[in-house]
């Protein structure tokens, strides 16, 4: 048996892996052993890249292995559950980098045309994806303004800037000995990353981390096009197809297209002011334990605020003196609350509440009606019952969770100013609704207090 | 069936099971699934060593230690992330 074919080997095996690996992904309960499978899948494909014949050198290898991984282990262990979102974004640009130089370097002189298109493919969606997620890195970790940045004449520079990149690449390929046209398609598809990401608001970074998140796997295959390496066309593309579900689960959540969320921003908060009837009515922690004492089944409804007060752990508390008190306590997460796909039950689960008692929202909302209060902790947009009622609401049509539908619903809120997306919220001004005012945190403390 | 044709039929089968499996992950899970996801993008190691291998000192191998460099740092964070967050899901005791 050659070299070449035990390599090949290790790639099917590898790949076997990854997609048992996924598919173990199906179910919490194995979750966390179809991730270790992934990764034993990782190992064998790498053992058997090294084992090519074309190594004669291996320090370069090591090193950058070494350095690549450690900075990988710290960053893994360091981060907060909060910062998910940014890591993730910050990861994909990596890998999205990573393909670039991957498809620039398997440029040599008797190259095809086949392998010229996909080396430019390669560097095109590398590049695309290093910028753009360096943007939405900066926009979800706030060092730069999460809101849309747009300017007049934006479509004219992103339309010479593709006209370019597109004449760039087809130059390249008839030219392929002169390195500045392959120059110019990598400039230009760093450039467009930024310009891509920077008019997208910080309400659409869910369908931007999963779109990029789909562009690092596309690249990667790519760049197995251009090396001619299976390994990297199975793996890029199970990537690739996961991001874009993620992507068309948000884009559902939201009511909204892709083309949507990605040319248009959010329609800055319309002109004609929805006259919202009814007045506010505040309620005080005190009150609000009598509220809960005497409730059965309470639902929880978080959004991002929650994570922003850091008040999961004692949610985490309520809900245990809640249950201790003979009710029955569910959470009912929407699909983009928070910053990315999934991040509020990671966040949840940190706080050792059970996964069997986060329900998605097609399953609370059947339930609201059952609900004595609904406690709705720092989410806005998720629960707005405009989404339903107000044909004239940049919302409209969005799936929500419908806590109005609760016999009482406590929001709890720093003040009254409007959510992410900017617009006003009827349910604050529902007959049987209460505003707890103050840090969730803070207020949730208080009521744990009066239980215990 | 020779290179190109060979590989893009490789590449229609697995965007299809893709598909497949992803679309049974349920939503609690989808954050752990990008970051695993992510991961396995890092796959780009594969491709990247043997270029940096070369011990040529061209170009083409500073470009190939960058791959192996920034990949790795996908693949090595990218899994022990994922599998602190598994960590955190639990049934409930009862």
């Amino acid at each position: 048996m050659t070299t070449a074919l035990v390599t090949q080997l290790g790639y099917v095996v590898a790949a076997g892996l990854f997609i048992f690996g996924l598919k173990m992904l199906g179910s919490p309960a194995t979750a966390r052993r179809g991730n270790m499978v992934s990764a034993i899948g990782m190992l064998v494909a790498i053992v058997a890249a090294l084992l090519d014949q074309g190594i004669v050198d291996f320090t370069w290898i090591v090193a950058g292995m070494l350095v690549g991984g450690a900075i990988g282990a710290i960053a893994a262990r360091a981060v907060a559950m909060t910062s998910m979102p940014e890591m993730v974004a910050l990861f994909n640009g990596l890998g999205g980098a990573a393909s670039l130089l991957v498809g620039w370097s398997a440029l040599s002189p008797d190259a095809g045309v086949f392998t010229l298109v996909t080396i430019v493919l390669s560097i095109l969606i590398g590049g695309v994806t290093l910028t753009g997620s360096l943007v939405a890195y900066g926009k979800l970790s706030e060092t730069i303004g999460s809101g849309a940045i747009t300017f007049s004449g934006q479509q004219v520079v992103n339309s010479l800037v593709v006209f370019g990149i597109v004449g760039g690449a087809v130059m390249f390929c008839m030219n392929p000995t002169d390195p500045n046209w392959l120059y110019m398609v990598i400039g230009l598809a760093l450039l467009f990353g930024i310009m891509a990401v920077i008019p997208i608001g910080g309400a659409d970074m869910p369908v931007v981390i999963s779109l990029l998140n789909s562009y690092s796997g596309l690249a990667a295959c790519a760049a197995g096009f251009a090396i001619n390496n299976n390994a990297l066309i199975v793996a890029g593309s199970l990537v690739g197809a996961s991001g874009i579900i993620l992507t068309q689960i948000m884009c559902k959540a939201m009511n909204r297209s892709l083309s949507n969320v990605l040319f248009s921003g959010f329609a800055s908060v319309s002109s004609e002011e929805t006259v919202v009837e009814g007045e506010i009515k505040p309620i005080s922690v005190d009150d609000a334990y009598y509220v809960l004492e005497a409730a059965t089944n309470v639902a929880i409804i978080p959004g991002y605020g929650m994570a922003v007060a850091q008040a999961q752990h004692v949610v985490k508390e309520l809900t245990e003196l809640l249950q201790n008190n003979g009710c029955e306590v569910n959470f009912g997460i929407h699909p983009v609350a928070g910053r990315m796909p999934g991040h509020m039950n990671v966040l949840l689960a940190e706080a050792d509440v059970p996964y069997d008692q986060l329900l998605e929202m097609d399953e609370i909302n059947p339930r609201m009606e059952m609900v004595d209060v609904a406690i709705v902790i720092g989410a806005n947009d998720v629960v707005n019952p405009a989404a339903r009622e107000v044909e004239s609401s940049p919302i409209y049509g969005m799936p929500v969770i419908n806590v109005a539908d609760a016999r009482t619903v406590f929001v709890l809120k720093r003040s009254m100013a409007s959510g992410f997306a900017g617009i006003e919220n009827p349910l604050f001004y529902k007959d049987n609704t209460r505003m707890l005012f103050g840090d969730a945190k803070e207020s949730i403390g208080g009521l744990v207090r009066e239980f215990s | 069936m020779s290179g190109a044709e060979y590989l893009l039929f490789i590449l229609m089968l697995s965007i299809f099971l893709g598909f497949e499996l992803i679309n049974k992950v349920p939503a609690t899970l989808h954050t752990p699934l990008m970051s695993g996801a992510n991961a396995i993008s890092g796959i780009t190691v594969v491709g990247a060593v043997a270029l940096a291998g070369t011990g040529s000192e061209t170009m083409g191998m500073w470009l190939g230690v960058g791959a192996v460099t920034l990949a790795s740092v996908n693949v090595v964070g990218g899994y022990m992330v994922t599998d602190r967050m598994l960590g955190f899901f639990k049934k409930k005791e009862d």
